[in-house]
């Protein structure tokens, strides 16, 4: 409390407004209600939120206040009122300020949706209220040879480095001492206890995602964007379910390249599209790097769907050894916003995949707003694949 | 050491006694900026909680920051009044303040308004608000916080819907309505002369009455009364609500003459203040006239009067002319609506160069003729039933069915649907029945909304 207030406050009232705040308290639950409120959106959150590329935990959403209803007239009509100033009849105003008066009182109700609020979520809420929302089943993850070692704590011992003296641990063997001994010094050497540290095996779940984004000129701005959106959920889905996730981004047209994170979005190139590019750099890679039989690999394939027709042959043999290294792979098809008559090449490359009995998925996606449909199919066609239930429409029927 | 401000409240007391101001004793209390900020949110020291104050509270800690307004005081009537003071309040401000707010205690113990609601909510609602938001927060205890917070949704958003020429404690319509004698026509003259053996015997005269006889537009009272399947506490819950809302009203509807008549005195007071030293009454004086300000400096036009400006000017002018006393006459009997009609005369209107507008949905804003009476209706067009509104309980059907009616006819225009299907939608949950209310939409043919669906 500061002091000018002191030397006049009655003393019967001590200042116990200092201690609890009734405005902060129902803010609080203002800020549950739009939490409650957004969890509804989530479709347009997963679609809207600007996501910055690399290692972005959390998610900016910007969230007006909630509005209390109450009975209203209905707009329309002009509202009357009544000003003061320097006016004749007939003057035509812009929209000057109004003065709320010194020490009125809030005039409470009108025009309170002005202030807008940048919420922070955390990717990984957004991902559990997702799979709440969506109901999608909890992948199973394909348990690796490989495991991981770590230390951990275990166990005291009367020697050890000072950083890990346990004092709790420490006090109580003195305490006990001197209960037997009387007179006996505070502490002693013998006293002490180290916290000690082993090195454990621990089970682990490796995961590789690859993200194949065919970057030929057909591809537009906004076609990359949409899948941008897709692979970042996809990422963070992935994550959810594995400790440790490698990511891997790799661009084709004709050809094909690795590329990291930053670049990989920024990729524009030219000329035609030859799936089968992609889909070796991305074989070569597993081959390479990772061990099918202790990593769960996943493929997650963007593109408009217009391959070359010659390449239908090379195409189709690459995706059937992708296929079956990795444990799932999807294919989005970035739609521009008109009704196609025929199935895209890589459509059908895909479904014939799939009636190949292939661990394999597709999903179209035109707008914003598909994506998290896109999530949802992926995630419950990937747990049936996994469950040997073969390929199938996903169970969740999200509202 | 600067004297203190305590030590100037006796001083300015006596010096308002002596000029017969009349009022009942006021404590005062130094509060912290974030208290009077929650004090003007809630509008009541301790109140009940709710998200919707929660909201309010940012937007005005926002406001506060980007510094466009700020509370010097907070009185509450009653015996004892109860006066809030920002401590952030430099000692000038609060010489000014004290007149204020002994001029406001005046003000609420003789204007019949204020003591007749203070009647009916009695001389201590800041005690009897903070009972009822500990009432509620046993009632969040015992039954869970969304199950409270779902019937303050609903009686919140009716707040503004009692009846204050009603006791606050009413009594339920009768159950019964007489049924008027059979009229002696031709037919009941030839049953009359048979045989009384062969008459038989008249059913009771009693019929069920029709709820509510009238348009009731205490809705809240009719809710709390009538509910098929509220639970006692729920019901307790609009009665606070509605308690609260009584003590607001006159607060509401003389916000012109309150704020003129304390601004009236703070002025008056500080001219014969010869105690205050020099420094400070310069630094008052100049707080004055910041109140007061028709106008926000560096602006040439204000889209809205300054309560504290409009009754100011009027009071100076009606003490001027007719002296004191008729204006505590006026203080005693009058409210926002007869004050205006009153004493706004068209002399005042201009020199003060008050101004009628209609603004377009756009945004555009067209002065209107210079007609004194429409610029006092327009003044006074918020100040009707809080500003809401009107909405009167209609009918309530054997199958409890509430029907709400919206007088369009009066208010000009019907309702804003969505917004009226959501408080529907608050209220069917309490009420736990089919709730409609009846309208008109924008072409002015009739409408009926029912609640919006729940999910």
């Amino acid at each position: 409390m500061s002091n000018a207030g002191d030397e006049w406050v009655r003393p019967a009232l001590n200042g116990w407004y200092e201690l609890f705040s009734r405005g902060s308290r129902d803010w609080l639950r203002h800020g549950e209600k739009v939490r409650d409120a957004v969890r509804e959106h989530l479709p347009q959150i997963v679609a809207g939120a600007d996501i910055i590329s690399h290692g972005a935990r959390t998610v900016r959403v910007p969230v007006r206040l909630l509005e209390h209803y109450r009975f209203r007239l209905r707009a329309g009509s002009p509202a009357r009122g009544v000003g003061q100033g320097k006016a004749k009849p007939g003057d035509v105003l812009g929209q000057p300020a109004s003065e709320p008066g010194a020490g009125q009182k809030g005039a409470g109700g009108t025009d309170r949706g002005g202030i807008e609020l940048m919420l922070e979520f955390k990717v990984d809420d957004i991902i559990d209220w997702l799979w709440e929302e969506l109901r999608l089943p909890n992948l199973q993850a394909r348990a690796g040879a490989t495991a991981e070692s770590e230390w951990k704590r275990e166990g005291w011992d009367r020697r050890g480095a000072r950083s890990r003296l346990d004092r709790r641990r420490s006090l109580k063997e003195a305490t006990k001492r001197r209960a037997l001994a009387s007179a006996s010094p505070g502490f002693r050497d013998e006293d002490l206890r180290f916290r000690q540290l082993v090195r454990r095996r621990v089970p682990a779940t490796r995961a590789a995602v690859f993200f194949l984004l065919d970057v030929s000129g057909s591809m537009t701005e906004r076609d990359r964007q949409l899948a941008k959106t897709f692979f970042f959920w996809a990422a963070a889905g992935l994550r959810r379910e594995y400790r440790s996730l490698d990511i891997v981004f790799v661009a084709h047209t004709t050809e094909a390249w690795e590329f990291n994170e930053a670049e990989f979005f920024d990729v524009v190139g030219t000329g035609g599209t030859v799936t089968s590019s992609g889909l070796a750099k991305v074989r070569e890679i597993i081959e390479g790097r990772f061990s099918p039989a202790g990593c769960n690999v996943y493929l997650f394939y963007a593109s408009d769907g217009d391959n070359a027709v010659d390449d239908r042959a090379q195409a189709r043999s690459e995706l059937d050894a992708v296929a079956r290294l990795a444990r799932y792979s999807g294919y989005i098809e970035i739609s521009p916003n008109v009704v196609r008559t025929m199935r895209t090449e890589t459509l059908r490359l895909f479904d014939d995949a799939a009636l190949a009995g292939l661990p394999v998925g597709r999903f179209p996606v035109a707008a914003p707003d598909d994506i998290a449909d896109a999530v949802r199919h992926f995630f419950s066609a990937e747990s049936q694949a996994g469950a040997g239930a073969g390929a199938g429409g996903g169970p969740g029927s999200g509202a | 050491m600067k004297p203190g401000w305590l030590d100037y409240v006796p001083r300015i007391e006596e010096l308002a006694r002596r000029q017969g101001l009349d009022w009942s004793p006021v404590i005062f209390e130094a509060v912290p900026d974030s208290f009077m900020t929650e004090i003007a949110v809630y509008g009541l020291p301790v109140r009940m909680p709710h998200w919707s104050f929660g909201a309010r509270y940012i937007y005005q800690l926002v406001q506060r920051h980007m510094g466009y307004s700020r509370l010097f005081e907070v009185v509450f009537p009653g015996n004892p009044g109860h006066a809030y003071l920002a401590s952030s309040n430099a000692l000038a401000d609060n010489v000014l303040v004290t007149a204020h707010v002994l001029g406001h205690a005046d003000f609420s113990r003789n204007n019949l308004l204020f003591r007749r609601c203070q009647e009916q909510v009695s001389d201590h609602i800041v005690e009897h608000a903070a009972s009822h938001a500990r009432e509620i927060e046993r009632h969040i205890e015992t039954y869970g916080a969304r199950a409270v917070e779902q019937v303050l949704d609903a009686a919140l958003s009716l707040e503004q819907y009692v009846d204050v020429d009603q006791p606050l404690r009413r009594e339920r319509y009768p159950q019964y309505q007489e049924v008027s004698a059979p009229v002696e026509d031709a037919f009941r003259q030839r049953y009359n002369v048979l045989e009384s053996t062969a008459a038989p015997s008249l059913p009771s005269r009693k019929m069920l009455a029709l709820l509510p006889p009238h348009p009731e537009r205490d809705l809240l009272w009719f809710i709390a009364t009538y509910a098929p399947e509220m639970e006692s506490w729920e019901r307790d819950i609009f009665l606070a609500v509605r308690e609260e809302s009584f003590y607001f009203y006159p607060v509401y509807a003389t916000q012109i003459m309150n704020e003129g008549w304390a601004s009236y005195w703070h002025a008056r007071l500080l001219r014969e203040a010869d105690f205050v030293p020099q420094e400070a009454y310069l630094d008052a004086i100049k707080c004055h006239s910041d109140v007061v300000r028709p106008i926000a400096s560096g602006e040439q036009i204000a889209l809205s009067v300054n309560p504290y400006h409009l009754g100011f000017t009027l009071w100076e002018q009606i003490v001027q002319e007719s002296g004191i006393d008729t204006a505590r006459a006026i203080v005693r009997e009058d409210d926002d609506f007869s004050f205006v009609r009153n004493h706004l005369t068209h002399e005042l209107a201009v020199k003060m160069g008050l101004f009628q507008y209609l603004r377009q949905d756009n945004g555009q804003v067209k002065v209107q003729p210079d007609d004194i009476d429409a610029l006092r209706e327009s003044l006074l067009l918020d100040k009707y039933n809080f500003g809401a509104p009107r909405v009167a309980v209609a009918e309530l059907h054997n199958d409890g069915t509430l029907v709400l009616q919206h007088q369009n006819q009066i208010d000009g225009r019907g309702l804003d649907p969505e917004r009226a299907r959501k408080v529907l939608q608050y209220l069917q949950r309490v009420w736990r029945r089919p709730v409609l209310i009846k309208t008109v939409d924008a072409a002015s043919r009739s409408l009926e909304l029912t609640a919006e669906a729940e999910g």
